[in-house]
């Protein structure tokens, strides 16, 4: 209980910071300018696509629908997920960083609230305002729904969606580890970008020749688990990962904190 | 209250604080005095579980710093060296996050927040932004929040550095109003602070507790220490020797003199009056002694004393 209670004044605090500073709000305007422009894009090819399809089967009878799914959400994800590599940085990098920089460690720390409980509630801060984006982005595709003849499937819009918030805790929990590292911000930022793209491009890895070890790599990549999710298919294989990375980058995290206090 | 039992930290290679021992009693402020580096800040960070000790044990109301941290850190109020503050919040804002997470119950908050407020003096300000507060008002908004949870030790490090005179006359008392129902750490290189607000004195040097008393009983204690100046006529080399001689006199220093009478300043040992003795010396060896006077030694003195004479006598060497 008191537990619980420390964890939601540490996230009640960190989401001061955020809306404080134009930290949020930049990164929700980003978010969503990206999402919308991405929605735009996606949905101007798939008209287009439509109206081919509808032409042929004007000509050649027995015309097909597009999916919307296929065609307009699925595309929007991935290209979201790109975003999220560049956007979890800026919600990451002050976590510790700043408390070291401040000396404001020394008050959480000498509180009666665990270090685990800090990891915790600046996770958990980052990550809620990181799905306050998804719900606004997801704006755009409420449209959908209201406007299509036939209104598409809701089920891999939802899961698409886990999918790539999934995808951003990973992130978001390794870039808490790279705060505690460092005082300085920037360093911080730069360096969990740097890590993002590691963990990204460990899926390129990913090759129908090649042998065990290309596969095993292509399996630690984080958008290697973001396929099925997005075309609806939620295997626990995929879940599980994210969650483990998650946990992981939380095990760091709170490691570092509490080795630094035994190296100070 | 606080117990501590040869406590020692090291760094690496590097010792800040060396085996030293002490206790508080309820109720009771203790003034912590030391040249900087000293070991005070790191002491104090081991008794409010932001470090952990190297060896030895330190116990705060009855828990063990190492083994019950959670149960000291809910019954210690703390203020590090720079108040941890955060700029972005207002000064309300900020308290009631230290209310939070000092677990005051969700019913009693608002009192214990205007009651900090109030007894710190930070009312005018508690809507304005951290980051727009002055140093003395940064300093007194620290000290709401070690106070704020109504904490059996208080524990402040250097709590008057950097307010105006008028501050710190405030801030005394305040300090002193906690005591009884408090137990009160602080550490302060600023000498009349320690005679004004504690009732006891922990002097440390280098690590290692080098003087521990009430200030009064540290001024009368060591006053025997002091200086002795002996005026006297006569041939200064005569009186020199003469002087030296006594029994319990440590060293002897010329001081010039004046038509024909020579100034010579004794340093004794420590609780020993030798006074008789010199003037018996003096004149015994054919010389008029023309005073004998006691140089009271100050708190300041003492802290000189005790903190700065293994540097002087290694000094000569270098």
């Amino acid at each position: 209980m008191t537990a619980l209670r420390n964890v939601a004044a540490i996230v009640g605090k960190e989401w001061r910071h955020y809306f404080g500073s134009p930290i949020a709000w930049v990164a929700l305007f980003v978010w969503t300018l990206l999402f919308g422009i991405f929605f735009y894009f996606a949905f101007t090819f798939f008209l287009e696509q439509s109206m081919r399809v509808a032409q042929q089967g004007m000509e050649y009878g027995g015309g097909m629908k597009l999916s919307i799914n296929e065609y307009l959400i699925r595309p929007l994800f991935h290209n979201m997920a790109v975003v999220a590599l560049f956007v979890a940085p800026m919600l990451t990098m002050r976590l510790f960083a700043e408390e070291k920089r401040q000396g404001t460690m020394e008050l959480l720390a000498t509180s009666p609230v665990s270090d685990l409980q800090v990891v915790m509630g600046k996770f958990l801060a980052a990550a809620g305002l990181y799905a306050l984006m998804i719900l606004a982005g997801l704006v755009n595709v409420a449209g959908v729904w209201i406007y299509a003849s036939s209104p598409p499937e809701w089920r891999p819009v939802l899961t698409g969606a886990l999918g790539i918030f999934l995808l951003g805790c990973c992130f978001l929990a390794m870039g808490t580890f790279v705060s505690t590292l460092t005082k300085n911000q920037i360093v911080a930022g730069i360096l969990s970008f740097c890590l993002f793209l590691g963990m990204w491009t460990l899926g390129w890895a990913d090759d129908p020749m090649g042998g065990a070890v290309s596969k095993v790599v292509a399996y630690l990549g984080v958008t290697t688990h973001l396929e099925d999710l997005v075309k609806g298919v939620v295997d626990l294989k995929d879940l599980v990962f994210y969650l483990s990375v998650v946990t992981f980058g939380l095990f760091l995290a709170h490691q570092s904190v509490e080795s630094q206090r035994w190296r100070a | 209250m606080i117990e501590v039992e040869s406590l020692t930290k090291r760094y690496g290679r590097a010792t800040a604080v060396d085996g030293i021992s002490f206790r508080v009693e309820k109720g009771e402020i203790l003034g912590f005095l030391g040249p900087n580096g000293a070991g005070k800040t790191t002491t104090m960070r081991i008794l409010t579980c932001y470090l952990p000790p190297t060896e030895g044990t330190a116990r705060v109301a009855g828990h063990d710093v190492f083994a019950q941290p959670m149960e000291v850190k809910k019954r210690v109020g703390y203020l590090p060296e720079t108040p941890p503050l955060y700029p972005d919040m207002s000064v309300r804002e900020y308290l009631e996050f230290c209310a939070r997470i000092k677990s005051v119950p969700g019913s009693e908050r608002k009192a214990r927040v205007a009651d900090a407020i109030e007894r710190c003096r930070v009312g005018d300000v508690r809507d304005t932004l951290i980051a727009k507060l002055s140093k003395g008002y940064r300093q007194r908004v620290g000290l709401a929040q070690a106070i704020l949870h109504n904490p059996d030790v208080l524990i402040l490090d250097e709590p008057t550095a950097g307010l105006d005179p008028k501050q710190i006359i405030e801030t005394r008392e305040l300090i002193r109003s906690l005591a009884g129902s408090h137990t009160v750490i602080l550490s302060t290189h600023i000498l009349p602070e320690v005679s004004m607000t504690c009732g006891r004195v922990v002097i440390i040097n280098k690590g290692r507790v080098v003087a521990e008393d009430t200030p009064d009983n540290l001024t009368r204690r060591l006053k025997g220490a002091g200086t002795i100046r002996v005026e006297a006529r006569g041939d200064d080399a005569g009186i020199l020797e003469a002087v030296r001689a006594v029994p319990g006199v440590l060293a002897a220093h010329p001081r010039g003199g004046h038509d024909g009478a020579v100034i010579v300043d004794v340093e004794a040992e420590a609780g020993r009056d030798v006074r008789a003795e010199l003037a018996r010396a003096v004149v015994s060896k054919g010389h008029s002694l023309l005073g004998l006077q006691q140089m009271g030694m100050s708190l300041e003195e003492i802290f000189l004393h005790l903190t700065t004479t293994d540097a002087a006598e290694s000094a000569p060497a270098a």
